[in-house]
């Protein structure tokens, strides 16, 4: 069930390697989209069943949209979701708007789930500011460099700690950035101050073009929760209903002072951006035998066996996605982008005399 | 009430902590042991591991959890043991702490003040000793103290602790105890960004800051003993800088040495040389000179002394901007 280092008693008789451990990957749906007899089990109602659904249905319909825009040139570089819906519309549906959020670029449907506008992402692939207008929405700005949200989520969830807050922080990342120092500090950080939050980690085989057994000798990512006295937990990253109860325990354990660090395993069916082509880098073979397991088509199939979903309701899903994105766009489009004096006012509270220099010399230039 | 640099830096802190009850220290051994520098010995049993905390050694974690900290309401000061151990952690100060605001429009701020002691003089180890502060000036986003006096160093401190923005508050090592001077006691505030004129004078400006003040005062003593009347200019903050001041006095003296422990190329002293051949030209009697540390790491403490600027180069330098 959970990784902790009591999983450790008693095996070792000298060398402690990952032979020791025996680590599962948890699921709530099995294969035929049965519900499976692991430790997690299912306690999310029907009707959040479906707006799980709707949620990853949402984010693919976006992801599309948008890697089409981008090709027209109506968007810039754009990082595609596709695959890792279960992922990230799991995690961020557990959680409340007490709760806070610390995202990477790529975790847009995680952001979506916790209340971004879609327009807003939309803007920051468009380089206006609004797309980093996030704070009021308990989501912390869109981090770039690989690792760095996983120490701001540490200090958010120490202030939440200090100011005794029932709140806690996620932080989002991906299983090439495990490799970062940052990591492996924020997961330090949290066990020695017993802090408030969880660790999610889309284990999404690839980063780049790098593959994880090129990423890391260990056979888990959620083994390395171990090394910190934290706890650790593997889970089947397409299965939404695994990932949201997964996380639904995670958040408990984190407000009792026990961080938790999460792996969801999942695959990043797409290209890295738009700006690479997977096919240099890795194998058709591999990518077909992940599309078979797409979260969305799994989790359509358990609410269709259950007399939950039918395609009519199916067809005006996607209508009614499809609808919303585009007129995100349209918002979006709308929206001004900023100016070179705003940006000098922005850098500092009050501008020092340098930028005043830059600004009068600047003139109406 | 006299006091060392170290002494009115802790009395700062104790001000600062007992009216502000989100501002939390931590660092490596700032706890019981009162950091390296005793700089905050005394803070523990005031105010309690919760807002005193020692950490793991992780400087990016430090700096990135402050990051975290100061993003949701609180008020961290973070204490890198040495300024040479700050590279591990360049990311969070460059990357993150000074931009957050510009990439979010201000609707992210990062009210953090960043303390590290840095400079030679007391033959410490590899790295202890290095002058890094070019780094964040050119680091958009950031404020750079470098106070060389007790007053001064109190003042920007509770100014740095109050500043809305990330402030890295830089501590000559060399002077933490080696001046000491009258203080007021009670909390006040020194602006940042607004240099000090030391001394006035007529030929020659001599801008400078942190331990080379010291050097410089006593240059200037036997430089004035040959009737060279100088102006001393500390520049107390690098980021900002203060174009004012500066401009005022080369106007005045037309002639500039500029003198810090940091290495020449790249340096503050580029930075004071470029504004004021931008603004002074016309009123320069000589070449702007600077006097430096070597373009080479901080060198091995047997040779150190000659390494940093001495008092005989500044006054060289003086002397070879007054033929002209």
């Amino acid at each position: 069930m959970w990784l902790n280092q009591s999983c450790l008693e008693g095996e070792i008789e000298m060398w402690l390697t990952q032979s020791c451990l025996k680590i599962d990957t948890a699921s709530v749906l099995e294969e035929d989209c049965s519900l499976s007899e692991s430790f997690l089990k299912r306690t999310a109602t029907d009707e959040q069943c479906i707006e799980m659904y709707k949620h990853m249905v949402q984010g693919r319909i976006f992801d599309g949209i948008a890697l089409k825009f981008q090709r027209q040139g109506k968007i810039k570089t754009y990082p595609p979701i596709r695959g890792q819906e279960a992922a990230q519309v799991g995690s961020a549906y557990a959680l409340t708007s007490n709760d806070w959020i610390y995202p990477s670029y790529r975790d847009i449907a995680a952001s979506f789930v916790h209340g971004m506008p879609i327009d807003k992402f939309f803007c920051y692939t468009m380089g206006k500011m609004a797309g980093q207008h996030l704070i009021d929405l308990s989501i912390f700005p869109i981090q770039i460099v690989i690792g760095a949200q996983f120490l701001h989520a540490v200090g958010g969830a120490w202030a939440s700690k200090y100011k005794g807050e029932d709140s806690v922080s996620v932080a989002y990342m991906g299983d090439g950035g495990t490799s970062e120092g940052d990591f492996h500090e924020a997961l330090n950080f949290a066990g020695v101050y017993k802090l408030p939050v969880v660790f999610f980690i889309q284990n999404n085989q690839w980063a780049i073009s790098n593959p994880i057994h090129k990423q890391t000798a260990s056979q888990t990512i959620a083994q390395k929760a171990l090394a910190y006295g934290i706890t650790g937990i593997r889970v089947d990253g397409n299965d939404v209903l695994a990932v949201y109860e997964a996380t639904k325990l995670a958040i408990e354990k984190a407000k009792n002072g026990e961080p938790v660090l999460i792996e969801a395993v999942t695959f990043r069916q797409g290209p890295h951006t738009t700006a690479d082509d997977p096919t240099k880098y890795r194998d058709q073979a591999e990518v077909e035998q992940w599309l078979t397991n797409d979260p969305i088509e799994r989790m359509k199939k358990f609410i269709v066996s259950t007399g939950l979903w039918d395609e009519r309701q199916e067809e005006e899903l996607l209508k009614e996605c499809e609808e919303i994105v585009l007129k995100a766009y349209e918002k979006a489009l709308t929206i001004e982008k900023t100016t070179i004096p705003k940006v000098l006012r922005a850098t500092y509270e009050t501008m020092p005399q340098n930028l005043v220099r830059q600004m009068q010399q600047r003139g109406g230039v | 009430m006299e006091m060392t640099i170290v002494q009115a830096i802790n009395t700062c802190l104790i001000q600062a902590m007992e009216n502000d009850e989100t501002i939390l220290c931590l660092g490596e051994d700032i706890g019981k042991n009162g950091g390296v520098f005793r700089v905050t010995d005394g803070l523990l049993d005031r105010f309690g591991e919760k807002r005193v905390v020692d950490t793991p050694i992780a400087e990016s974690a430090i700096i990135g959890a402050a990051v975290g900290l100061a993003t949701r309401g609180l008020k961290p000061i973070a204490e890198i043991q040495f300024l040479g151990f700050i590279y591990e952690a360049m990311d969070q100060m460059v990357g993150q702490a000074a931009r957050l605001r510009s990439r979010t429009e201000s609707t992210v701020t990062v009210p953090l003040v960043v303390r590290a002691p840095y400079g030679g003089g007391i033959h410490a180890p590899e790295l202890h000793s290095d002058s890094l502060e070019a780094l964040f000036l050119h680091s958009p986003g950031l404020k750079v103290v470098m106070p060389s006096t007790p007053s001064d160093a109190k003042g920007l401190l509770a100014a740095a602790i109050k500043d809305p923005d990330p402030v890295l508050f830089l501590e000559p090592l060399k002077l933490y105890r080696t001046i000491k001077e009258e203080v007021q006691e009670e909390y006040y505030e020194l602006p940042i960004g607004k240099a000090a004129i030391v001394q006035e004078g007529e030929h020659v400006t001599i801008v400078t800051y942190g331990p080379c003040v010291v050097t410089v005062k006593q240059a200037v003593a036997q430089l004035q003993e040959q009737g060279v009347s100088v102006e001393i200019i500390d520049l107390r903050t690098i980021a900002p800088i203060d174009y004012e001041t500066i401009i005022q006095s080369v106007d005045k003296t037309g002639r500039l040495v500029v003198v810090h422990e940091a290495a020449k190329t790249g340096g503050v002293g580029a930075e004071i040389a470029a504004i004021i051949a931008e603004n002074c030209m016309y009123a320069m009697h000589a070449p702007i000179l600077r006097v430096t540390g070597y373009d080479t790491p901080f060198p091995v403490s047997s040779i150190e002394a000659e390494w940093m600027p001495t008092v005989a180069r500044v006054v060289s330098a003086v002397q070879n901007v007054m033929k002209e």
